[in-house]
């Protein structure tokens, strides 16, 4: 019982899903918006678990006051005020909520917090990516054979024909770097993406059927 | 220079440069940074899916428009709640089962009909590429590139004679493709850096307009 109700249940849902998408009927595409509606239902549940997680971690942290607990209490605070403010504030800037979001004409509002504090902590945490990919590049793509060679070329001109002084340095280099994406890059990805696509295909079989039973994880 | 008199502009240029400031190595202000992110994030992840998931999907057609067919949704996520009582922790495999199932079904034909059947047709010379010299010559470069790039993947056989030739053409193919989405995502980070940058000097210190 214990393993069968979960792959019979995989297996049901894996068959339905497959065979309404052959059948063009409204009861079909009522079945499929209706299993998708359950599915952000099942799966927003799964987000509890997630929050459980972290604040085990960042909790247990404080609570013996490991190395860097105090970073641990700023990520916990931080949770809960944004998911208060969010909760009984609405995402809705412009509706009535139950907690006010601004004082005088300071805003606190959930969006306000994503604009000014995801975004930029966001955007910049990737753009400091650029350096280590940069220095990355540098080690890596040394030159050292004929594929290699090519690989770093290709990067190159990418990168010089996608900023002006690409144009500056020879007006053809921008549609070059554009032909490199547009054809013999796109035919190596499409070459990839059928390797990818008959694996992904494999898995969910391998799944549905019930070969597949890692995520039934140990036990009985 | 015009210094912004917003405070959120202010604590948006703090976090930035608190952010930055790991180019110099691990620091207090970058550790500070990098957890207020994790637990705003997680914030507005929480809020996010109760306005978008838990109430207009659950709460609203259940309680309030009567739906009672969502009970079953409510229960299969509940279950997921299961893991926390040592005894009945198996549970939580009915949920994950019904998504894993839904999900496969659903990826199936999609990933058949995506990223089999179009890139196929989009692969195939037709009249439409026959009308300019150039498309005609560059679909029979990209041809070339998919089929030797697939046969590059073709492990069945030991790779040696002309099949050894062809996979080599691949390797080309498949270099091209890793130095160019490499540059275009150098690129993309560049971007966002000229963009804190531009977000600094411009919004924050207002030295450039």
């Amino acid at each position: 019982m214990k393993q069968g109700i979960p792959r019979l249940l995989c297996l049901v849902a894996g068959i339905v899903m497959i065979v309404q998408f052959f059948i063009p009927h409204p009861i079909s595409e009522k079945i499929f918006s209706e299993s998708l509606r359950w599915v952000r239902i099942i799966s927003a549940f799964a987000l509890v678990l997630g929050v459980r997680s972290i604040t085990v971690h960042h909790g247990t942290r404080i609570i013996r006051k490991s190395s860097g607990w105090g970073y641990s209490l700023v990520a916990l605070v931080a949770m809960v005020v944004t998911a208060v403010i969010g909760l009984f504030g609405g995402v809705d800037p412009h509706a009535t909520a139950l907690l006010p979001t601004s004082i005088g004409g300071f805003s606190f509002h959930l969006q306000v917090l994503y604009a000014n504090l995801m975004v930029p902590l966001g955007a910049t945490m990737f753009s400091i990516l650029a350096f280590y990919m940069a220095s990355a590049a540098y080690r890596s793509f040394r030159a050292r054979n004929k594929e290699a060679t090519v690989l770093l070329v290709a990067a190159f001109i990418v990168m010089i024909g996608m900023v002006p002084i690409g144009s500056a340095i020879w007006p053809k280099l921008p549609d070059i770097a554009q032909w490199l994406l547009n054809v013999p890059s796109m035919a190596a990805k499409r070459g990839i993406l059928f390797g990818i696509a008959l694996g992904s295909v494999a898995t969910s079989l391998k799944i549905i059927l019930g070969i597949e039973r890692g995520w039934l994880g140990g036990g009985k | 220079m015009h210094l912004s008199p917003d405070l959120w502009v202010w604590v948006g240029a703090l976090l930035t440069l608190f952010v930055f400031s790991f180019l110099f190595g691990d620091n207090p202000f970058y550790k500070f940074a990098e957890h207020l992110y994790v637990g705003v994030s997680v914030g507005y992840m929480i809020a996010i899916y109760y306005w978008n998931f838990f109430k207009p999907d659950l709460i609203e057609p259940l309680f309030g428009r009567g739906e009672l067919i969502l009970i079953v949704p409510l229960i299969l996520g509940l279950c997921y709640l299961a893991i926390f009582i040592q005894k009945f922790s198996w549970v939580v495999r009915i949920p994950m089962g019904f998504v894993l199932g839904w999900g496969s079904g659903i990826a199936i034909p999609a990933v058949l009909q995506a990223n089999v059947i179009k890139q196929i047709q989009g692969s195939l010379i037709t009249s439409q590429t026959l009308a300019h010299w150039n498309t005609f010559v560059w679909s029979i470069v990209v041809l070339i590139g998919v089929i030797t790039t697939v046969i590059y993947f073709f492990f069945s056989r030991e790779q040696k004679g002309s099949l050894k030739v062809v996979a080599n053409i691949g390797i080309i193919y498949i270099m091209i493709g890793f130095g160019a989405s490499f540059g275009y995502t150098v690129m993309a980070r560049i971007s966002l850096l000229l963009g804190r940058l531009q977000f600094l000097l411009r919004d924050w210190l207002g030295v450039i307009h």
